[in-house]
């Protein structure tokens, strides 16, 4: 194919780009709530931050991934042209990326998600024709945005309501909170690799069984918990804490476990939101080598790294700055409600990673946050600012779409010199 | 596009509040607001500020006593200084509270919590403003007793601060039944003495009624309308207490 390292080079430097703007703005969301609530100094959250996310996109990334690059377009649409679906899912990248950027300085909510969806099915509604979209798709991932903020919402709240009558609205709330803790922290821990068992590892070379990954899960969770367990038995009780507030230390077992949802959250954002940025290179990358818009190629293992890298840098180089920024502001969120909210939130996102689907990890946990609020667990919260956030994709969809548009036919007419479509 | 340029004039207001130190430029800070401000700080601050002042009623009666002019001049700017502070305080705190905030507790609620706090600060107010205001004298004979009638209606004041202190429990335990149950006994304790403040009263009524014969009756009207108002202060304080309970039972 003629300008094929072009491509690839354009496809890699774009997915950097967008991996580098992920790891710089989004990745804040999934940390501040942890650093707000002093579970986590800003230095422990980066570093859980960078492993964690690095973790779960390399390990778990694979399936939103594959959607991105194959699910949402036809592609015997493009089959006597290939390099169409080059240069749309280029243009996406660079939409999605610049959007993201723009949107990020002016403080405006939005979802990489929607941005990089929006702009794919954008470009291929107007570059290659409405009936390129496979729209039974996009109406699965359109109807998950608002499946997965409300499913995240129950789950916190029935996870609150599970902490306040184990622990909270107890005699002894110390007592419950050494004794059931580590429970959640074993369900943390069994979750995210249950998920991950189940669904991503087949291309680090690990294919497991259902009841393998089961087991494995089990043994994962206890190894969680044991840990969890080492550092609840080393808090020690300080009474003054109590003297004002009678729920000091407790809050301070929760400080332990919220350590482990924060290890959750990055790793449940790195497995879905890896995917926008390196599910269009793997696309453009597989369409290069094999010259055909095949579906059946495999993920290359590089790419998930180049996106996990790229992640990771924006974490270094700018993200730990929005980190700090976000949680400094969140004071209003003690750690019994933080883990309830990401435990939620992480356990939703990780789910819809393991089937595939692309959400909003922002909008998941403000649900969660919201489910907390209903079980009267926040002292208060913004209405105004949740239904802003909750109604960005109404702009971010049409904006990706616009810019990807754009870009689409300029790198049409640069590089295009085939028949003409 | 309206709602959305809404958000964004919204954005705009949160910086302005939240000042994020060193220079950054680039933030997506609109997380963090979706934690709006919680009225339970401000209200429990307001509370303690009414307390103070009417803390500031034993030096003043004493000094009423004592005959001390100087004193009781001192306590009562301190107690219109107080309560001059936390009506500012009642006014940011009405303020913060826009309706589109999600709150645990019934916004209507707080808002009369907060009004009844402010009026036990107005009695106590009363009180020594009746008292400078005609520079009146409290017989001997009633003297103990008065101290004692203030003394207690300071003590529904207290017991009402501790019940709006619970609001931090409560929130924190999501208004669990145990902690619910707490805030009820320390109302309950705050209904007892309440009842013995009235019973003071009627001890006292009957100390003025025998002295009604040496008395000028002007001051001896005044007088019950002294006892009246420091009653009042406690009256007030157990209102405080049932709209809380209003509030839990919600």
């Amino acid at each position: 194919m003629e300008f094929s390292l072009w491509y690839l080079g354009l496809a890699a430097a774009f997915g950097l780009f967008m991996a580098w703007g992920i790891g710089a703005n989004d990745v804040a969301n999934a940390m501040a709530t942890s650093v707000g609530s002093k579970a986590l100094t800003i230095k422990q959250a980066i570093l859980v931050a960078a492993v964690f996310e690095f973790a779960g996109a390399f390990l778990a990334g694979g399936q939103v991934t594959a959607t991105i690059r194959k699910g949402i377009i036809d592609a015997s649409s493009v089959e006597s042209n290939p390099e169409l679906l080059i240069y749309g899912m280029l243009a996406a990248l660079l939409a999605a990326a610049v959007w993201l950027l723009v949107a990020s300085r002016k403080g405006w909510p939005v979802s990489t998600t929607h941005s990089i969806v929006g702009a794919i099915v954008g470009f291929s509604v107007v570059g290659i024709g409405v009936d390129s979209v496979h729209w039974s798709k996009v109406g699965t991932i359109a109807a998950s945005w608002v499946v997965s903020p409300m499913m995240s919402g129950i789950l916190a709240f029935l996870i609150f309501m599970s902490v306040k009558k184990l622990i909270l609205d107890k005699k002894n709330p110390l007592k419950n909170a050494r004794k059931y803790v580590p429970y959640y922290i074993f369900a943390v821990g069994f979750i995210l690799a249950l998920v991950t068992l189940l669904k991503g590892l087949s291309h680090v070379g690990l294919d497991l069984s259902y009841g393998q990954s089961v087991i494995i899960a089990i043994v994962c969770g206890f190894i969680t918990m044991s840990i969890g367990i080492y550092a609840i038995r080393k808090i020690k009780v300080d009474p003054e804490l109590d003297a004002d507030f009678r729920f000091g230390n407790v809050e301070k077992i929760f400080g332990i476990l919220m350590i482990f949802t924060a290890c959750g959250m990055a790793f449940a954002h790195g497995s879905n939101d890896v995917a926008n940025a390196v599910g269009p290179v793997a696309a453009v990358v597989s369409i290069v080598k094999t010259g055909v818009v095949a579906q059946k190629s495999s993920l290359a293992t590089w790419i998930l790294l180049l996106g996990a890298i790229g992640i990771v840098l924006g974490l270094a180089t700018y993200g730990w700055r929005v980190i700090r920024t976000v949680g400094k502001n969140i004071t209003e969120l003690t750690p019994s409600r933080g883990f309830a909210a990401e435990l939620a939130a992480a356990s939703t996102v990780v789910i819809a990673s393991g089937t595939g689907i692309p959400i909003s990890t922002t909008h998941t946990l403000v649900g969660a946050v919201l489910g907390v609020g209903i079980a009267r667990g926040i002292g208060a919260l913004n209405l105004r600012v949740v239904r802003n956030i909750m109604l960005s994709w109404i702009i971010t969809l049409p904006a990706g779409g616009i810019l990807a548009i754009i870009f689409f036919y300029l790198l049409k007419g640069i590089f295009y010199n085939g028949p003409a479509v | 596009m309206g709602k959305v340029k809404f958000g964004l004039h919204f954005q705009r207001g949160q910086a302005g509040r939240f000042v994020p130190q060193g220079n950054i430029t680039m933030s997506s800070s609109y997380l963090s607001g979706i934690f709006g401000k919680s009225p339970i700080k401000p209200l429990q601050e307001h509370m303690e500020k009414i307390v103070s002042c009417v803390d500031e009623l034993i030096p003043f009666t004493e000094a009423v006593i004592a005959h001390d002019d100087e004193a009781r001049a001192k306590h009562h700017l301190n107690i219109v200084t107080i309560e001059n502070e936390a009506d500012a305080l009642k006014k940011e705190l009405r303020l913060r509270l826009p309706s589109s905030l999600f709150m645990p507790i019934d916004r209507r609620d707080v808002l009369e919590v907060l009004t009844m706090q402010d009026m036990v600060a107005g009695s106590a107010r009363d009180v020594a403003g009746l008292i400078v205001g005609r520079d009146m004298q409290i017989p001997d004979s009633m003297a103990d007793g008065y101290k004692a009638l203030v003394k207690r209606c300071i003590d529904a004041c207290h017991k009402a601060e501790d019940a709006i202190r619970e609001l931090d429990e409560l929130i924190e335990t999501g208004f669990g039944k145990l902690e619910r149950k707490r805030v009820g006994k320390i109302l309950m304790k705050l209904d007892v003495i309440e009842q013995d403040t009235d019973e003071k009263q009627i001890v006292l009524r009957g100390k003025l009624f025998k002295l009604e014969n040496e008395l000028h009756p002007v001051n001896v009207m005044f007088l019950y309308k002294v006892i009246d108002a420091t009653g009042e202060i406690a009256d007030r304080a157990q209102r405080v207490g049932s709209r809380l309970q209003l509030m839990l039972a919600r």
